[in-house]
């Protein structure tokens, strides 16, 4: 595969064009927060929030709204896909797993079993200057989910 | 040491030409993911030549040592370089050395002018820097076109002195909209800035207009010229303004240095900004009294070394002759206009082709974000800018949150820009559109 395969794979460029989770789902009444991230180098931004159960500590929903390079709409749109259902401990955990590998320089070989289609962007973590675009919606969707369950 | 030059002075710019320039940049030789280097971002900061590279390490090998200060022979030398480096860039814009004042960049040079409007309106300076106070009632007028460099200065400015900062607005292709300026610029303004080309649309400011309308007011007027004094003729006296700032990296010229062109008797009467050392005359426990300008403004070391270099590229460019480095642009600058406007699903900002403009072109491709068109290119070994160009403002008029620019310079060719058009045309297809 060349450089631009690994960056570019099939699944992250589905998901930047069929996204999951686009469109904020209205939250009132139930224990939610959003964020806002804004990379300044290209302006790329995303809105998003976390909703989670009433009486768990266990995500309902992950929704968002943005503008970004593929990469990132496609990080969105995953992560909308993978977080439904998992407790905000097994997310933090995801998200300290995805971080991990994308600061990794190609050096870490992602767990396909632990990161599922997160595991697409194994490639990213080659393209330096590309590692903020894949982390900007989990990072905010990381400090959504701290708030909410706060 | 005498400087060697591939071509005859003032011979019109070709392929055959540029091949034979670009053996004075060697970074054009290398690699880039397997590919040779196509490189279109000196919008962003151009390559320098060895003529240059040399001029810079002559100067470290023999006369390195403090400018302005020291009876030794070694300072002299220092000085006379520094000095001759000085009447050689400012002659190059047909300004008086005594109108040219170094500056780390050309955002220093528009920051340098705001502090001292600002300092000039608490009084500092006194009688004579009146004409440069500003308070509530006073206009700065700049426009929706512009870098941040000639943007967020004003805004401080304004914010200081209570002025109102107003802006003429750009037409949907992002060119500025010379009708609207008409009744923006008042008898309220203080202050007319604006670029000579736009770094994102490509597009060369009416200057001759805007001075008019700046002078029936009474308004001082502000050029940024740093997209336009490295890529044609420009004559600060024949376009009229009262100043200008521009920069040594892109034109053939090390980072770290910057140029702030006055009119003489402005300078004299501007209070000065950054302050310390050898900037004054007389130092008491009060106060101190400043040198004659420019110095006034040149508060401590000074960058030698790189005003030497810059020098040494401002030669590089009169050998080759602007009237001859600003027509070869506007050819590839067509050539990329024509290419970019070609491709269906991309949309060409500024000029159409076929219109004027520089020797850029910004465009935005349907559907792919500019960090993904610029990463394919990469992949090509084709270098590009991606992003909003610090103008975020003409971005957001334009509709877009960032584009990609191609840029181009005298060591470029036609086939660059081929080759530039031939990958940018697969880009939608790669992200299935």
């Amino acid at each position: 595969m060349s450089g631009l395969e690994q960056l570019y794979q099939q699944i992250i460029l589905e998901h930047s064009k069929q996204r999951t989770g686009e469109g904020l789902i209205e939250a009132e009444g139930k224990r939610a927060a959003s964020n806002h991230q804004y990379n300044p180098t290209c302006g790329d931004e995303i809105n998003l929030r976390v909703i989670l159960k009433d009486q768990e500590e266990v995500i309902e929903s992950i929704s968002w709204e943005g503008n970004g390079c593929s990469i990132s709409m496609a990080a969105a749109s995953v992560l909308s896909e993978m977080a439904p259902g998992m407790t905000t401990q097994e997310f933090q955990a995801l998200v300290d797993d995805f971080r991990e590998m994308l600061r990794s320089r190609g050096t870490v070989e992602p767990d396909e079993e632990v990161l599922g289609d997160a595991a697409a962007f194994a490639g990213v973590s080659r393209f330096v200057a590309r590692v903020k675009c894949a982390m900007l919606s989990w990072v905010a969707a990381e400090e959504a989910a701290k708030e909410a369950s706060a | 040491m005498a400087i060697e030059y591939r071509t005859s002075p003032g011979a019109p710019l070709t392929n055959d030409l540029v091949r034979e320039l670009r053996k004075d940049f060697p970074i054009l030789d290398r690699t880039v993911n397997g590919n040779a280097l196509t490189y279109l971002d000196t919008g962003a900061t151009s390559q320098n030549p060895l003529q240059v590279l040399d001029a810079e390490r002559e100067y470290y090998l023999g006369a390195n040592s403090a400018v302005h200060r020291g009876a030794h022979t070694l300072a002299v030398d220092a000085t006379d370089a520094f000095e001759d480096a000085r009447r050689t860039v400012a002659g190059f814009i047909n300004a008086a050395e005594t109108e040219l004042v170094w500056t780390s960049n050309a955002t220093e040079a528009l920051n340098l002018l705001t502090y001292s409007f600002a300092n000039a309106s608490q009084g500092i300076g006194g009688h004579d820097a009146a004409r440069f106070a500003l308070g509530e009632g006073d206009e700065i007028v700049t426009t929706e076109q512009e870098h941040h460099a000639n943007i967020i200065p004003w805004q401080i400015l304004a914010e200081r002195t209570g002025a109102t900062l107003r802006y003429i607005p750009v037409t949907d292709e992002g060119l500025i909209d010379y009708e609207a300026a008409q009744t923006i610029v008042s008898d309220r303004t203080r202050v007319l800035t604006f670029t000579h080309v736009s770094n994102v649309a490509g597009s060369v400011t009416d200057v001759e207009m805007l001075v008019s309308l700046a002078r029936k007011v009474g308004a001082i007027t502000v050029l940024d010229a740093c997209q336009s004094v490295p890529h044609m003729p420009v004559d600060v006296k024949k376009l009229g303004v009262d100043f200008a700032a521009f920069s040594a990296h892109k034109m053939l010229a090390p980072t770290g240095i910057g140029a702030l062109y006055g009119r003489n008797e402005l300078l004299e009467a501007m209070p000065p900004f950054l302050t310390g050392g050898s900037m004054i005359t007389k130092v008491t426990m009060n106060e101190a009294q400043w040198m004659p300008a420019p110095i006034k403004f040149e508060a401590g070391t000074q960058r030698v070394s790189q005003a030497v270099a810059w020098a040494a590229a401002v030669r590089y460019l009169d050998h080759l002759g602007m009237d001859q480095v600003h027509a070869w642009e506007a050819h590839l600058g067509q050539l990329l206009a024509e290419g970019i406007a070609e491709i269906p699903g991309i949309r060409l900002i500024g000029p159409a082709a076929g219109q004027p403009r520089a020797g850029l072109a910004a465009f935005h491709v349907e559907g792919v974000h500019p960090h993904d068109v610029g990463q394919l290119l990469d992949e090509k070994g084709i270098a590009v800018r991606v992003g909003h160009h610090c103008a975020q403002p003409l971005h957001r008029a334009l509709g877009l949150t960032a584009s990609t620019r191609a840029s181009a310079y005298i060591y470029n060719t036609t086939e660059d820009i081929e080759r530039f058009v031939d990958q940018l045309s697969t880009v939608r297809a790669y992200f299935g559109y």
